[in-house]
């Protein structure tokens, strides 16, 4: 790649990883993928239009290729590689797995984190938010429906766990 | 130096003299995506995000300051009281991860014709606030969009904010596309009913080469409609949607036909005028 490079360090599920002479240009989409071996961020329609690279930049959820690698430094970046691994799923990610909310799981990380965001900030959405929550996700396999489900049943174990319901199954 | 990442406008402007030509980044999502399909190759960017004047919103005399760097989720969450327009406008960018990463300055400087908080901006007669070595200057955004994607930024200047009076009274942003998110506008229509003065105030987005309004619609309304009661007869809003979608210069492209656009605007205009007067 020719052209203007830039040497930086990112702040990435609480690692500090030095990137060397990245070309100015690259989104910090590429960056995780390319040059930090992170895969969990996907990479579609390179326009923010998709959700399949949500991730978060200091708590706020964004699409990683919208964001100038460059211009995440001293930022806190939360990937889906940070929020669980096969041994340790996450509650959405559990959920998602368990109401069979994935089927080629290409959309499946941004959307655990689109659920992350909405169920840390509102913790007992309506349909209408949660569905507002996720419209920046494409899943072109699903339909939704088990998504949905997989939401519900976060909502309800969280609810049960520590809610004037009191009982969790 | 490739990227610059200052932290105030003093250092923001010196940055911007030693290069002219560099690429202003707030929120990324139009320029960021220009670099990614490879529209543009970014030799010195300028990131603002750091850049603590274009934070936040003021209230002083009546007139409210809103910083550019403020994005259209703050718009829709925080401020939704302050700009109910605004923030109507806002809930409808992109996703919710389109509206946590872009800004009201970037609407502005990106100057797409339809830009979506810019039909709501013209109603409230905005003025685009400008920073250069030379001094301050606000510009009313009318005159500040030249074309689209053209704006009357000189290049040793930076938009740090948008002003605008405080108007009482009912308001509406609608907006057309073929789904209610992720869609840039096809039609977007604004409307202020400006109780205090009396005043009709309304702005079209996607129907022009930048947002338009339509004097003459606005002056007829403003004269039919009953103030003390916000009544308006049938014939004056079928009329004001007539002469809204007459004022309009829309193009046909990949996203509609200017005919629809045409008709979409003075359904809009209607639908919008209904929502503010009393049932």
């Amino acid at each position: 790649m020719t052209g203007a490079t830039e040497s930086y360090e990112l702040d990435v599920d609480g690692r500090a990883l030095p990137v060397a002479a990245a070309w100015l240009g690259e989104s910090l989409l590429y960056v995780l993928r390319e040059r930090l071996g992170l895969p969990g961020a996907k990479n579609a329609c390179e326009q923010g239009e998709c959700g399949s690279c949500s991730i978060f930049l200091d708590d706020v959820l964004v699409n990683a290729c919208c964001v100038l690698a460059a211009d995440a430094t001293d930022a806190r970046i939360r990937t889906v590689e940070g929020f669980g691994d096969a041994d340790h799923l996450s509650d959405v990610q559990a959920a998602f797995l368990g109401t069979g909310a994935v089927q080629c799981g290409f959309c499946t990380p941004g959307l655990i984190l689109a659920v992350h965001d909405l169920l840390d900030q509102v913790p007992d959405p309506t349909g209408l938010e949660v569905r507002e929550a996720i419209s920046g996700n494409l899943c072109r396999c699903t339909g939704y429906g088990r998504i949905l489900q997989a939401v519900e049943e976060v909502k309800a174990t969280r609810s049960g766990a520590s809610g004037p319901r009191g009982e969790s199954p | 130096m490739p990227i610059s990442r200052p932290t105030d406008v003093t250092a923001t402007l010196d940055a911007l003299a030693a290069s002219p030509d560099a690429d202003l980044l707030a929120g990324g999502t139009d320029l960021v995506v220009e670099v990614n399909l490879d529209r543009r190759r970014p030799e010195h960017v300028i990131a603002l995000r750091r850049v603590t004047e274009l934070a936040g919103h003021d209230t002083t005399d009546g007139r409210l300051r809103l910083g550019a760097n403020v994005t259209y989720s703050e718009v829709e969450h925080d401020l939704a009281q302050l700009v109910p327009g605004l923030a109507m406008a806002a809930r409808t960018v992109g996703s919710p991860q389109i509206r946590n990463a872009g800004t009201l300055g970037g609407n502005l400087g990106t100057a797409s014709p339809a830009g979506d908080t810019l039909p709501w901006l013209l109603a409230m007669d905005a003025e685009v606030e400008l920073a250069s070595p030379e001094g301050d200057r606000s510009v009313p955004l009318a005159n500040f969009l030249t074309g689209p994607k053209s704006t009357a930024r000189r290049p040793a200047e930076l938009i740090t904010g948008v002003r605008l009076p405080r108007v009482e009274g009912p308001q509406h942003v609608s907006k057309i596309g073929p789904r209610n998110a992720m869609v840039i506008s096809v039609a977007c229509f604004a409307i202020v009913l400006d109780t205090t003065n009396r005043r009709v105030r309304t702005g079209m987005g996607a129907v022009g080469p930048t947002v338009l309004r339509s004097p003459d619609a606005e002056r007829a309304v403003t004269q039919a409609l009953d103030w003390d009661a916000l009544t308006c007869p049938e014939d004056a809003i079928d009329a004001f949607g007539r002469a809204c979608a007459e004022a309009t210069a829309p193009i046909t492209d990949h996203r509609s036909s200017a005919e629809y656009r045409r008709h979409a605007v003075g359904v809009l205009a209607r639908r919008a005028l209904r929502r503010c007067l009393s049932t």
